[in-house]
């Protein structure tokens, strides 16, 4: 089994009161892709912010490259990128400002080359002189990706990549982050509503509810375990099922 | 601390600049409004029968573009990180491998270039209109101006430190903090004007030995070395405390999660 790239450890988070993440522990192995799934509110964005520094834990750990997070986030996170429908690049410069400014932010070396490949692979190289402003959602969301993957990190985070994409460019992005991923040996901690970029993408999957792991497995070993036709019928299942914890635990059992 | 993070930050902060002449307008308008303002005031002063005005022209528009350099300074250092708070990209530069120390030196470097932008062109305008040429002060004025722009530093990391806890909802504190210390740090007037009590409390703020200091230069009086020194020790003291305050919101923001919530609404 290859090395721990990332290592959560009975990591909880609780805003006034409110449990976000309980008590959840997982591994990211080197050159995997990990799906962290879950219904709206499950935890799963606040437990990625949790893994990139940007939210202090209540309790728990949180270990990258082996070293700890909250001692050696700089270092940590220039090895790391991360992409999120939530968070875009500067709407008030040219798409080419955007990546020049965080080519130089990550220390990319031929950066001008670099940032006319990724526009290329993502088919957004004539947008080069364009607002970031005026992009639509799907080239806006292909710009983040482009700017998360500037630095060959060698670990990357996606918050919901796909939102905005029509089903063309989805699984167009789709591929293309497997076979950059594949190539490069990436790995990858990615959050999605979309079962079918889930099923496509990742080789592993956490099921979270109410900030609680309920399963883990491939996705065609959660699929079986729940006697469903699909990942989406898996997660409609859970997500109607009056206590979720509860049939995690059942199905744990 | 690493200057290639600093000057790519702050060449995205310049960006802005290229990208929309209102900005760049909006750098000069308000100083050259004011300079209006008050230089014509000031000579309407004059004629209005004063009989030596000539000190008090130098003393009000030489205020001016002083209180400019405070303002300037800290508003570049709070809009710097407001508009990244804007345009929802506040969770791409803390996820981005950033020490707050660059981050800080990045907005302070922006809130140099707007002064000094700011500065040439009220000295120029100044010079042609009210006769009132800064150049015959020489040097003596810098150590002044710089006071002001570390003064202007440390209270854009408080109005920073406020937004970052209380969200956009304290935006206004970015335009307003400066205007809390103006009235007694005795800008426009001497701080023997003020009542007495509120003269101990002037003492406390760099800027009122600055501007003290100011119309002494102005007034041919010589330098005033230990205006200097009690500004530049109290800087010191305030860019300490205000880092601090800016550090501990931060922390705060990151324990409550308020950061994610100011990145992404």
């Amino acid at each position: 089994m290859s090395e721990a790239v990332i290592e959560v450890r009975e990591l909880s988070k609780t805003f006034n009161g409110t449990v976000a993440v309980d008590r959840l522990s997982f591994d990211v192995r080197r050159g995997e892709i990990l799906g962290l799934l879950g219904a709206n509110g499950a935890g799963k964005t606040t437990a990625m912010h949790l893994v990139l520094g940007l939210i202090r834990p209540t309790s728990g750990t949180v270990r990258i490259f082996g070293k700890d997070l909250l001692k050696h986030r700089i270092e940590i996170l220039q090895r790391t990128n991360f992409s999120s429908a939530y968070a875009n690049l500067p709407t008030n410069l040219r798409v080419w400002q955007n990546l020049y400014v965080f080519s130089k932010i990550y220390g990319v070396n031929g950066h001008r080359e670099k940032v006319d490949r990724l526009l290329q692979m993502f088919e957004i190289s004539h947008l080069k002189k364009s607002v970031t402003g005026q992009l639509s959602s799907g080239e806006a969301t292909r710009l983040n990706l482009c700017k998360a993957l500037l630095n060959d990190p060698e670990l990357l985070m996606l918050d919901e990549p796909t939102a905005s994409l029509d089903p063309d460019i989805a699984d167009k992005v789709r591929k293309l982050l497997r076979s950059i991923q594949r190539e490069k040996g990436m790995t990858v901690l990615y959050t999605s509503h979309n079962m079918r970029d889930v099923e496509e993408v990742c080789d592993r999957i956490i099921f979270v509810a109410k900030g609680r792991k309920i399963t883990e497995g491939t996705p065609r070993e959660v699929t079986e375990k729940f006697q469903q036709k699909s990942l989406e019928d898996v997660f409609i299942r859970i997500a109607r099922s009056g206590d979720l914890l509860a049939e995690g635990e059942k199905e744990r059992e | 601390m690493n200057f290639r993070i600093i000057g790519a930050l702050t060449l995205r902060y310049l960006f802005l600049y290229t990208r929309s002449w209102v900005r760049g307008v909006e750098v000069v308008f308000w100083p050259m409004m004011d300079l209006l303002v008050w230089g014509y005031l000031t000579r309407f002063l004059q004629q209005g029968g004063a009989a030596n005005f000539a000190t008090p022209i130098t003393f009000l528009i030489g205020a001016m573009i002083f209180w400019d350099v405070l303002f300037r300074s800290q508003q570049a250092v709070a809009i710097s990180f407001l508009e990244d708070i804007w345009t929802r990209n506040l969770l791409n530069v803390f996820a981005a491998p950033i020490r707050i120390t660059e981050f800080l030196g990045a907005t302070f470097v922006v809130g140099f270039i707007r002064v000094i932008v700011t500065v040439l062109i009220l000295a120029v305008l100044a010079s042609s209109m009210y006769s009132f040429n800064l150049l015959t002060f020489q040097l003596t004025l810098l150590p002044f101006f710089a006071n002001l722009l570390i003064f202007g530093w440390a209270l854009g990391m408080i109005s920073t430190a406020l937004i970052t806890r209380w969200g956009q909802a304290a935006e206004g504190l970015a335009w307003a903090v400066p205007f809390l210390i103006q009235p007694v740090s005795a800008v426009f007037y001497p701080v023997s004007v003020l009542p007495y009590w509120l003269q101990k409390l002037a003492w406390v703020f760099p800027s009122t030995h600055v501007f003290e200091g100011m119309r002494d230069v102005l007034a041919n009086k010589g330098v005033p070395w230990d205006r200097l020194v009690w500004s530049f020790g109290l800087n010191l003291i305030y860019l300490a405390i205000a880092g601090a305050f800016f550090y501990f919101m931060l922390t705060m923001a990151r324990e409550k999660g308020l950061l994610t919530k100011l990145g992404t609404q």
